[in-house]
């Protein structure tokens, strides 16, 4: 656990690290141990709020609600991360008329909120709210795809491309089998990092009554009553972000394998890391663009 | 993940059935199954006849207005405007396992009838001109008045006119909160559901939610001891109409003739009894029906 | 098409709220997210537990989430406020400080580690190597990516809209259910007011960027 940013402490800056962190530590607990004891006074962790949880038509709907939210997610994803390729490739083209109406109509998507962009699907092209969500989803995140792989292409080294074209392949071609396969590995952490966000944005459905988890719970906070509200609540932010860790972990674990593999190939990266205290850090590791928020 | 639900189910399997029993009673109505009409008979080439032939017909709701259409935890909308709903249906010869449900919300109501994704929307949908336009009505079958909720102890407000300058909760782009604000002054503080504004009224954080009578109903029946109507005065008239496909004149005088068949039966009042009823208990009178 | 111009005052109210929410947002979440990002990297275990903690869960909660705990929980707990602007400004800008903060970390981890190195050499403290000689350099790498952020806080700022602020998609929503008859043309002038602030800041993005690359 050594960091280049400082030097490495001694016993007095060791002693009063520690006695800062269990303070801050106790600080944080007592925090938690207050906003815990306001709540409970205030009845929101009576069983009998919380027994709602032991029927079974309750986890029926939140399961249907997660089924719905991770099957609109993968479909997203499954067809948005080829179309972001493509996106991609037509955005760094050399021919002008290709480029220049890409980026427009990216910057377009890039610049629309995701839920105007379902509700128009669905008012436009009358399709059921699945598609809407499915669309809106797409169309989002192909752009945002296309805009890391496009940053992951320009932070490779120039002779990548200049031995492509070197051994005679075409500027494409050298794009397609050189530099994009190099480029996906390089931005696989924002990649990951930015399904997660497509999964969150699953619960943007609300909009076109798509019973997606979160639509689940406020229908069954409604239905149930408002005493049941925050139970209702705390359990789905709970599920969100259960799920949430295990895409990012897979991010993590990605990246892990991923820098195994590259370690010969890419040098800046190899040079850079070590700034960070242990040393994983699951976004990208050069100056190319994290992943895009929600 | 999955394995834990089936054993925490199956362990409590008794407990919330029991549980299933005295919750289930505040859910407003569990909803009926009028008989079909066998065989009816239409004039050829008539909505009614293609929708009778079909044998099912795609009706509009809402899923989020207590009493009136409101999706339980089974996914079936329940309330007044559903068992119209059924009942209309029902006269078509289609039965209630017929009809395919699906939810509008307020952006989708108009564009879904022009689609066709939908042959009729019942979805506490008050008639106005600018809605005309692109869409008919059939009704109205409800008559419903914008009414204001307060908390108990609350003595300031007993009017409309005392919300001028407060902060009032109404769900964003409803015709009960573009009132508030255009006519009696109001700040509005805006929500995603009616029940979204329960919270900021506890805490006062708005004086008062305002919409139409019969929903505010609902959440003091079930919290008589925190929320009181301000007054049992309505102060507008909202018609809750029936969209249809614009200008298919049979079939919105078909409908209407089936409302006041309704009416005349005693279907009427027992749909209303059945659903907000529960909460309301004077069974209202269907308004004189507007043939435009 | 008549219809946005009709409502073009509920279109500029609109506009000029988002625009609020977004510009206060985002200047305490750049704020707090490079306070985060230093506390990642900082000697002080505790420090770097709590940041990573902070930013881990609010990275991977939705966030209408963190709208329901600003604008509901919170008031629960005894914090009040008049206006539910704070409510959204507490959620917006928790939930983007987060994303800040991960953003500003990677562009720390870009820096090369001899500047470091050499900082330290010539005898500088943590507080001095993070804040004279490695933030800096941080900063200017992550300008583009600081503005997607802020382009996407911008379009975040419309979940405001169903917990009690009145925003561009608000708006859009209401006028939308009163001109039952004209949907498509006031959603088109929702979309196309969400453009006029976010494209200006995709294009000052790709700017930066070209600047930033011709600089190394």
């Amino acid at each position: 656990m050594t960091s280049v940013l400082y030097d490495v402490p001694g016993p007095k800056a060791r002693r009063v690290s520690l006695i800062g962190s269990i303070i801050g530590t106790v600080l944080i607990l007592g925090l938690a141990a207050w906003i815990i004891m306001t709540l409970a006074q205030q009845g929101i962790f009576e069983g009998r709020r919380w027994a709602i949880f032991t029927r079974g038509d309750v986890w029926t709907l939140l399961g249907n609600g997660i089924i719905a939210t991770l099957s609109a997610a993968a479909i997203a994803a499954v067809i948005a991360f080829p179309l972001g390729l493509m996106l991609c490739l037509l955005r760094i083209s050399l021919v002008d008329w290709i480029r220049i109406p890409t980026r427009v109509v990216l910057e377009f998507l890039r610049g629309m909120p995701v839920v105007l962009m379902m509700l128009f699907v669905l008012l436009v092209f009358a399709t059921n709210s699945f598609i809407a969500v499915v669309a809106g989803l797409v169309l989002y995140n192909a752009a945002i795809f296309a805009e890391i792989i496009r940053a992951g292409i320009q932070s490779l080294p120039k002779g990548q491309r200049e031995a492509g074209l070197a051994i005679g392949l075409t500027s494409f071609q050298s794009r397609l089998l050189i530099e994009l396969p190099q480029a996906v590995r390089r931005m696989m952490p924002s990649l990951v990092a930015q399904l997660v966000v497509l999964l969150k944005d699953t619960s943007l459905g609300y909009i076109v009554a798509y019973g997606e988890l979160l639509r689940s719970v406020q229908v069954m906070a409604d239905f149930l009553g408002s005493a049941f509200l925050f139970p209702v609540f705390f359990v789905a932010a709970g599920i969100y972000i259960a799920i949430n860790l295990c895409v990012s972990r897979l991010a993590i674990w990605i990246e892990r394998r991923g820098s195994k593999k590259a370690a010969g190939g890419v040098a800046p990266a190899a040079i850079r890391t070590g700034l960070e205290p242990g040393g994983n850090d699951p976004v990208a590791k050069d100056s190319v663009p994290g992943p895009e928020q929600k | 993940m999955k394995s834990l639900i089936t054993r925490r189910k199956s362990l409590l399997v008794a407990a919330g059935a029991a549980l299933a029993l005295t919750l289930s009673a505040c859910g407003g109505g569990s909803g009926t199954n009028p008989a079909p009409v066998d065989k009816p008979s239409f004039a050829a080439g008539s909505t009614m006849e293609k929708l009778s032939k079909a044998g099912s017909i795609k009706i509009g709701t809402k899923y989020d207005q207590p009493l009136f259409g409101q999706v339980g935890l089974d996914g079936k909308p329940v309330g007044f405007d559903v068992e119209i709903g059924k009942l209309i249906a029902a006269k078509l010869g289609i039965p209630a396992d017929k009809i395919e449900w699906s939810e509008t919300v307020s952006a989708n109501r108009e564009p879904f009838i022009e689609q066709g994704k939908v042959d009729i929307v019942i979805a506490t949908y008050t008639i106005n001109d600018k809605r005309k336009k692109v869409v008919s009505f059939a009704g109205p079958y409800y008559e419903a008045g914008q009414a204001l909720m307060v908390n108990k102890d609350n003595t300031t407000i007993t009017k409309p006119e005392d919300v001028k300058g407060k902060k009032v909760c109404s769900v964003t782009g409803s015709t009960p909160a573009a009132t508030i604000v255009e006519k009696y002054g109001a700040v509005l503080v805006p929500a995603a559901t009616y029940s979204a504004c329960l919270e900021p009224l506890r805490n006062k954080q708005v004086e008062a939610v305002t919409t139409d009578n019969v929903i505010l109903a609902g959440f003091v029946d079930k919290e008589p001891d925190a929320f009181k109507l301000a007054s049992d005065q309505t102060f507008t008239k909202e018609p809750y109409g029936i969209g249809l496909k614009k200008d298919d004149t049979e079939f919105r005088n078909w409908i209407n003739d089936q409302l006041e068949a309704f009416a005349k039966d005693g279907s009427y009042k027992k749909a209303w009894e059945d659903t907000a009823g529960s909460v309301i208990k004077t069974a209202p009178e269907l308004p004189a029906i507007d043939r435009y | 098409m008549d219809v946005i111009i009709e409502n073009l005052p509920l279109y500029w109210d609109g506009l000029l709220r988002t625009l609020f929410l977004s510009a206060v947002s985002g200047i305490i979440a750049l704020f707090v997210g490079t306070l985060l990002a230093a506390a990642r990297v900082s000697p002080v275990a505790a420090l770097r537990g709590f940041s990573t903690v902070y930013v881990e869960v609010l990275r991977n909660t939705p966030l209408t989430i963190a709208f329901f705990f600003a604008a509901v929980v919170l008031p629960r707990l005894g914090v009040r406020f008049e206006q539910f602007e704070v409510a959204a400004i507490i959620a917006l800008s928790a939930y983007t400080a987060a994303f800040v903060a991960e953003a500003v970390r990677s562009g720390v981890n870009s820096v090369p580690l001899g500047q470091a190195e050499a900082a330290r050499s010539i005898g500088m403290k943590f507080g001095q190597v993070l804040t004279l000689i490695i933030l800096p350099q941080a900063l200017r790498t992550v300008i583009p990516p600081l503005i997607n952020i802020l382009i996407a806080l911008v379009k975040n700022s419309s979940v405001a809209g169903a917990f009690f602020v009145l925003e561009l998609f608000g708006y859009g929503r209401q006028m939308a259910n009163a001109n039952g008859d004209q949907v498509m043309a006031v959603l088109l002038g929702v979309a196309f007011f969400y453009l006029l602030l976010t494209v200006p800041l995709g294009i000052l993005a790709s700017t930066v960027e070209r600047k930033v690359a011709i600089a190394r």
